[in-house]
């Protein structure tokens, strides 16, 4: 008697592009993540309509880089939402039963997931870079000069940094597996902490030495700067190390081998 | 035991949570071309195993091979093994068409492939538009039952799937399935109610508190479990039947309409036919397999208000 088989070799793996294009739909196919993606888009449109007319009205004089920045921190808040949401979707709607019976291979899942966020955090800093543009051409307009300041580092700081926020949120989703606590845990991180850290510095001499090394906030105006310092690089390294390496790196291993219910 | 022609074979299989052992050492084969029911009461270690299957569940030792392989190692695995463990367990948020979508992509299938499936399951166009929040629970089973088959795979694996289904529901399924068993499918369905398993499954495996307690074809375990094997008979002279069938020493009592007789179905049929009896019923009484299930649950439920 021969055992019954399954013959696989005709069967080819599922390709790593199609898991991305798969989760990429996911993001955007439910009301919470089409109107998640919207809301990023309008609130940027708003900002810089009222960044214009504000900014016009008063004399205030603005640049490029600067109607790029007003949309630069306002994603810096929604899109680690949005990373947060990639994740636990699935876990809190159970759909990760059916996610992971179709892929087996969970590190290729999270791999897709991670990168469609950056690929939404690439649409949404376009998008930006668009819109701060077309607003700096208004402002123009209102008050007749323009100044077209914005280059290739302020690019590239712009999506690193952004790169960096949605990260952050996915990382911290990956550790908790659950949206209102990641959003909580992560806004305490964005806002609290640093103003935490701040107060430890002013009181003890010793912590305002370590401070640089972990605040991962503030070591990333590096990026902004293009920083010439080594150290400050190290303290960047160092501190998302901390902050994205650490809680991604136990997320992730949480989540291969947690038991999906 | 034809041990050798296992499709889904599961060896030695506990999955244990801390002290608790919901899975404790089983083995048993499904084969291909025929349905094998799991039956136990809720709570069995029915789900458990079935995760463990599908890799979603770790087991804490023994394996479990599909056709040769871990669930792991086969490549895009809808293609070959169809799987629901829970209907609800898909985005609320989603339409019924648009889950299915999404199991056509992941697979590589191509669009044609839904319609297909939501026809089959009958789902009408207006409803696979609707958001699975909205779905009743036999509706969610049907579209459940279609993303398994979406891949047209060679094994399922189905964790109560008569679940919510309405009687011409049950019905329709239990046509699918025999009819994809009959075509070379191998099927695992597992159910907590025995009539439910019994009107589908050609082999039947039993398990209670983690443990296999009965396996077998369902014939075997019916005439396994009656020991003293009882059938119900009627005939159109049912006090002629009684005399001759005391004459040979058997048991009969009165019930309902006829009666019962503690022998097997062809005993009672011989004795008519030598008596020149007509018999408008006879059937076995399979009493004892139900009385087994019965025993189980209600361990299962003593144990529970114990504790």
């Amino acid at each position: 008697m021969t055992a019954a088989t399954l013959d696989v070799s005709g069967t080819t793996a599922t390709p790593f592009q199609r898991l991305v294009r798969v989760e990429l739909r996911k993001s955007y196919d439910t009301r919470a993540g089409f109107w998640l993606l919207a809301t990023i888009g309008l609130l940027v449109l708003a900002a810089e309509v009222i960044a214009v007319s504000v900014t016009a009205a008063q004399d205030e004089p603005m640049s490029f880089g600067d109607f790029v920045g007003t949309a630069a921190f306002l994603t810096s808040f929604l899109l680690p939402v949005l990373g947060i949401m990639l994740v636990t979707t699935e876990w809190s709607q159970r759909s990760a039963m059916v996610t992971f019976s179709l892929e087996p291979r969970r590190p290729l899942v999270i791999a897709a997931k991670a990168l469609v966020g950056v690929l939404l955090t690439l649409a949404t800093v376009v998008f930006s870079i668009v819109v701060g543009f077309v607003a700096n051409l208004a402002y123009g307009l209102f008050q007749g000069d323009t100044d077209w300041t914005f280059g290739w580092p302020d690019f590239f700081a712009f999506l690193i940094t952004q790169v960096l926020a949605m990260l952050g949120g996915f990382a911290l989703a990956a550790l908790l597996l659950n949206t209102a606590a990641a959003i909580v845990v992560f806004f305490v991180y964005k806002w609290v902490l640093p103003g935490l850290l701040a107060l430890g510095g002013a009181l003890m001499g010793w912590f305002e030495t370590l401070r640089p090394w972990i605040d991962f906030q503030s070591s990333q105006a590096a990026i902004w700067d293009w920083s010439t310092s080594g150290e400050e690089w190290a303290q960047l390294v160092v501190s998302a190390i901390v902050w994205l390496v650490v809680p991604l790196t136990i997320g992730i291993w949480r989540v291969l081998r947690a038991e999906v219910k | 035991m034809r041990q050798g022609e296992g499709m889904i074979t599961v060896e030695r299989l506990t999955r244990k949570y801390g002290s608790f052992t919901a899975v404790d050492d089983i083995s048993f084969v499904c084969q291909p071309g025929r349905v094998t029911g799991f039956l136990g009461p809720n709570g069995a270690g029915k789900t458990t195993t079935m995760r463990v299957m599908v890799g979603l569940t770790p087991p804490t030792s023994g394996q479990v091979t599909i056709g040769g392989h871990h669930y792991h190692d086969i490549p895009n695995p809808g293609r070959h093994v169809g799987v629901l463990l829970d209907a609800s367990a898909q985005h609320a948020g989603r339409t019924g068409r648009e889950i299915l979508e999404l199991g056509a992509r992941t697979m590589g299938l191509p669009a044609s492939r839904v319609d297909e499936m939501l026809e089959l399951v009958s789902l009408t166009p207006t409803e696979a538009k609707r958001r699975l929040r909205n779905y009743s629970l036999g509706m969610k089973q049907r579209l459940g039952i279609a993303h398994a088959l979406l891949g047209d795979p060679s094994v399922l694996i189905l964790d109560e799937p008569a679940n919510g289904l309405d009687p011409a529901g049950i019905r329709w399924m239990r046509g699918l399935l025999k009819g994809y068993a009959e075509r070379g499918g191998t099927v695992l369905l597992s159910s907590h109610l025995l009539h439910e398993v019994e009107q589908i499954a050609d082999e039947m495996i039993l398990i209670g508190h983690g443990r296999i307690v009965a396996q077998g074809d369902k014939k075997s375990l019916l005439a396994g479990a009656a020991s003293g094997a009882a059938s119900f008979v009627t005939a159109l002279d049912n006090e002629a039947l009684t005399k001759a069938l005391e004459a040979k020493g058997i048991g009969v009592s009165a019930a309902g309409e006829g009666l019962r007789v503690e022998t097997e179905t062809v005993e009672i049929g011989r004795t008519a036919l030598e008596s020149g009896i007509v018999l408008t019923d006879l059937r076995a009484a399979d009493g004892g397999l139900e009385d087994l299930f019965l025993e189980l649950t209600s361990q299962t439920q003593r144990e529970a208000v114990a504790s």
